[in-house]
């Protein structure tokens, strides 16, 4: 670490101040506290749910995986372009 | 038998979907072994889906409940946890879901993915102040030159080919679920300077000026450092907004 | 064969180590507010070591908080003290650290396994009653203790299977463990009750072989019986509701054995509202008032 700054260095230093000094842009839309609030804790000492259906409940899943269709809300990202629209567009 | 091997042996039963209980297992009243060695099966393979489903809730609303239990019991059996941390697990779910066929028309999921683990890192991260405008600002040049920054631990990045941040939001519920028509790859920050971890778009610069921050820099040297790439001014003021850098040092004793 | 001694508190304070005898319950981060809000008639709260194992954050702002006002039990679900393996020298550092960062009145973890050679599979798996095993686990107690710098507490399973090879009832194989290592019991009365049953054993007589004289702590929760046909009675340790009619009378009747003792609502799946929870827990403090007044 330098002990002296040089005066280039002081210089956008300034810069860098006076945008700090400057009031934040109102760009805080999306500084929205988002997550955390409902996390919880994920270790717990019960039989896990669904134990009523134990024994019934198989996983079954590897077979068939190839057969699994998303179906969330991935449909909205689809647009009017259809398939290739999931792409990103070059520009 | 040895009884490592018989632990060893009950382990591998429990991953495996179908298949007989191990041996030398008795249950009373002339039950089935099997319908009761089926309770742990069930909970081995629920508990840690559920484990996954907390930390992955935007995910899950990508590819409905249905497929994440499936992707979930796929993982779970490819890849059991190895800590009984199980905040920690998970941290290889975006790159199963990068390999899982099923997921292949959503190439954006991992990404996705990779976004909830760091917000699952942040917050259990270690607690610090984050420093603010308000903190530097009304700083001569000649203060604030030697005063140290660093990144704040519970920051976190990813640039993303993407629309990370407008795919978490839609689907997290802060922005209306609208057909995207444009698919421009977004840089997301995720940051919690108090309890709450926040996702706001990574500036400009903000990925240098993080990766710098990894060691504690002076602000004379942060601002040489990042000259060659748009400098300080830039990226530093939403990186403070964003509370993604904490104070390493004060002036004190270093300027006066 | 070593008696781990009752260390003073750091700090010298006069806190006793054990949790007071009256009425707590798993704490559930969705309650907090509601914790907070007004003065709560429980003696103590208890949390999963596991959930608290990251460096800051909500949990532990939360924790902490918790911890100003009340008694604290911290309940480990991990360390997998009844494997054949040796334990995780990494976790039982953390729980160490844990233990150090909120001085609980009491540790306690679990008569189980869960997983092997680095493999953590999340439940509670249930172990062969020999001597051989019984020598490891006391291994492994008497490990837990030195490096959490405490006598703590087992508590005993809910099991659905038995093993071949098991030589030693369940009772003896706890009492013998808490004689060889001073460790105490947890006693899971549900745990028991459902042992029993899935066993075709009288929950009374289980009782009476177990080391009553050593319980530090009880636990209730509610239980359910399997969906799965079957040609004998199976109840799942479900955690999800209300505790039974059979394990209230069954709690009543180790009362009458232990005394007071503090009691522990545990209620992990379908988590009730703050009020029904409360509820549960008031419904144990009234067991133990009336253990008060008969002691």
């Amino acid at each position: 670490m330098k002990p002296v700054a040089t005066l280039a260095v002081l210089g956008s230093l300034a810069a860098t101040l006076a945008a700090v000094s400057a009031p934040a842009a109102a760009q805080d839309a999306g500084k929205e506290k988002c997550y955390g609030v409902a996390l919880k804790g994920q270790n717990d000492c019960a039989a896990g749910p669904g134990t009523t259906c134990a024994g019934t409940s198989k996983m079954d899943y590897q077979g068939n995986s190839w057969k699994l269709v998303p179906k969330g809300t991935c449909v909205s990202i689809k647009t009017p372009h259809g398939m290739g629209a999931l792409m990103p567009i070059k520009s | 038998m040895p009884a490592l091997h018989a632990d060893e042996r009950f382990a591998r039963a429990l991953l495996a979907p179908d298949g007989a209980p191990p041996p030398g297992l008795t249950a009373a009243g002339g039950d089935a072994v099997a319908r009761r060695f089926a309770i742990h099966r069930n909970t081995v393979g629920v508990t840690l889906s559920e484990a996954l489903a907390v930390a992955f809730p935007v995910v899950r609303q990508l590819v409905g409940d249905d497929f994440f239990a499936a992707a979930a019991r796929a993982f779970v059996t490819a890849a059991p946890p190895t800590s009984p941390v199980l905040a920690d697990y998970g941290a290889g779910f975006a790159d199963f879901l990068a390999r899982f066929p099923p997921a292949a028309e959503l190439p954006y999921l991992p990404d996705v993915a990779r976004l909830e683990r760091l917000m699952v890192e942040s917050y259990h991260s270690t607690d610090a102040p984050a420093e603010t405008r308000a903190g530097l600002a009304g700083l001569s040049p000649q203060e604030a030159a030697p005063l140290t920054l660093a990144r704040h631990p519970a920051a976190r990045w990813l640039c993303s080919p993407w629309p990370v941040v407008t795919l978490w939001r839609m689907n997290a519920g802060h922005l209306p679920l609208t057909p995207l028509s444009h698919w421009a790859g977004e840089s997301a920050l995720v940051t919690r300077p108090e309890l709450d971890v926040m996702l706001t778009a990574l500036p400009v610069g903000g990925d240098q000026l993080l990766s710098v921050l990894e060691t504690p820099l002076s602000l004379a040297a942060l601002s040489e450092a990042m000259e060659p790439v748009g400098g300080l001014a830039g990226a530093l003021p939403p990186l403070l907004d964003a509370g993604a850098v904490r104070r390493a040092s004060t002036p004190q004793g270093e300027q006066r | 064969m070593s008696q781990v001694s009752m260390m003073p508190q750091r700090g010298g304070a006069a806190r006793a180590p054990a949790l007071p005898p009256g009425p707590g319950v798993g704490f559930k981060p969705q309650h907090f507010a509601d914790i907070i809000a007004a003065p709560q008639p429980l003696a103590f709260f208890e949390v999963h070591a596991e959930n608290y194992m990251g460096e800051g954050g909500r949990p532990h702002a939360q924790l902490a908080r918790l911890r100003r006002d009340h008694a604290l039990s911290i309940h480990g679900v991990g360390l997998a003290l009844g494997g054949s393996g040796p334990l995780d020298g990494a976790h039982l550092a953390r729980l160490a650290r844990l233990c150090e960062r909120y001085e609980p009145e009491s540790f306690s973890e679990h008569l189980a396994w869960a997983g092997h050679g680095g493999m953590f599979l999340n439940d509670l798996l249930p172990l062969p009653y020999t001597p051989e095993r019984l020598a490891t686990v006391a291994a492994h107690v008497e490990q837990a203790q030195e490096a959490l710098k405490r006598p703590i507490l087992i508590e005993n399973p809910a099991t659905y299977l038995t093993f071949a090879e098991s030589s030693i009832p369940e009772g003896e194989f706890l009492a013998e463990l808490t004689r060889r290592t001073g460790c105490g019991l947890l006693l899971d009365v549900n745990n028991l009750f459902v042992s029993a049953i899935n066993h075709g054993l009288d929950p009374d007589r289980m009782l009476a072989a177990l080391p009553l004289d050593r319980v530090g702590e009880i636990h209730l929760a509610g239980h359910v019986p399997a969906a799965s046909p079957g040609t004998a009675p199976l109840l799942v340790d479900a955690h999800g509701s209300h505790v039974s009619a059979p394990v209230w009378a069954l709690f009543a009747r180790v009362l009458r054995r232990t005394g007071p003792v503090a009691t522990l609502i545990e209620w992990d799946n379908d988590v009730p509202d703050w009020p029904t929870l409360r509820a549960e827990a008031e419904r144990a403090g009234a067991h133990l008032l009336q253990a008060r007044k008969a002691a």
